[in-house]
């Protein structure tokens, strides 16, 4: 483990990199803009972590019709658990990997068991779903403020966020 | 989801990232990130290990009691394996598929065209599918 200075390591995978390369390969003549700020908000935690609900974000889809045809922000209850998420069109490793077990990208059992150690006071009743999105600007100005809505309304304090 | 991860910081939520792109979330910037160097699919820990993944999430949380400024990343200890041959496999471009890209490309890019005298639907950020 390693503190704040973690930097890139040799055998670490330079994803812009390889993204880049396999876009150009299929013939798209701009590269990606990935979003970069000269600055980070940072706010520390009102509550100590033992007495703090913690909210769980994906970017997997439900594994629903609607979930699979129509990429969206959406909220489900965590219990009981879902046995699967949609996240057939996000670009993880399909070669050396698989979704199947969702507790490998969607840390729901994990909060429940911490919550019930005493590590963390609760879990969020809802997870929410977030869609990855070429247009930053919906990201943004649609998206997120949703989300933001929904994790207050649930009164969550902390959010832990998966991307895949 | 780092730019959700900075809204949720900035309006009232600390937030912590766990994931398996470094470059991606620093490049962004985000208050605290806890990295596991894995392919890309399982950020919280290999499936059916679930040692590892209470050990993964576990140490995420821990971030909002040590982080004391954004940015403030962790490297979790775990490998995915000890054959490193995983990493090459992801967007791989060689002679077996560079002409299926360029046509996946064209497809897709008609594809893209159609849509946007059609519907207004979201196109996914990146998509190897």
């Amino acid at each position: 483990m390693t503190a704040s200075g973690t930097t890139f390591m040799i055998n670490d995978i330079r994803y812009m990199e390889r993204t880049r390369k396999f876009y150009r390969a299929q013939g798209y003549e701009s590269d990606y803009v990935w979003a970069h700020f000269p600055t980070t908000p940072f706010m520390q935690p009102t509550k100590p972590l033992q007495e703090s609900r913690v909210v769980a974000i994906t970017t997997s889809m439900p594994n629903t019709e609607i979930g699979r045809s129509n990429r969206s922000v959406y909220s489900n209850p965590i219990n009981p658990h879902p046995q699967s998420m949609y996240t057939e069109e996000l670009s993880w490793d399909k070669k050396a990997t698989h979704t199947n077990d969702i507790a490998s990208f969607l840390p729901l059992e994990q909060l429940e068991i911490l919550a019930a150690e005493g590590f963390i006071g609760s879990v969020s009743p809802r997870f929410h779903c977030l869609p990855t999105e070429f247009r930053q600007k919906t990201t943004l100005e649609k998206d997120a403020p949703e989300i933001l809505a929904r994790c207050k309304k649930d009164k969550a304090d902390l959010a832990i966020l998966v991307p895949l | 989801m780092s730019l959700v991860s900075r809204y949720l910081e900035a309006n009232g939520i600390p937030s912590v990232v766990v994931g398996s792109a470094m470059d991606i979330v620093k490049h962004c910037g985000v208050a605290r990130y806890c990295y596991s160097d894995f392919p890309l699919g399982n950020p919280c820990g290999k499936p059916g290990n679930k040692v590892m993944q209470l050990s993964i999430i576990k140490q995420a949380l821990g971030l909002f009691e040590s982080a004391e400024a954004p940015n403030y990343t962790e490297r979790t200890s775990h490998s995915w394996s000890a054959d490193d041959s995983w990493r090459e496999g992801y967007a791989k471009i060689d002679d077996s598929n560079r002409e299926e890209l360029q046509l996946r490309g064209e497809a897709r890019r008609a594809e893209q065209e159609a849509n946007k005298s059609s519907s207004g639907s979201r196109a996914a950020m990146i998509s190897e599918s």
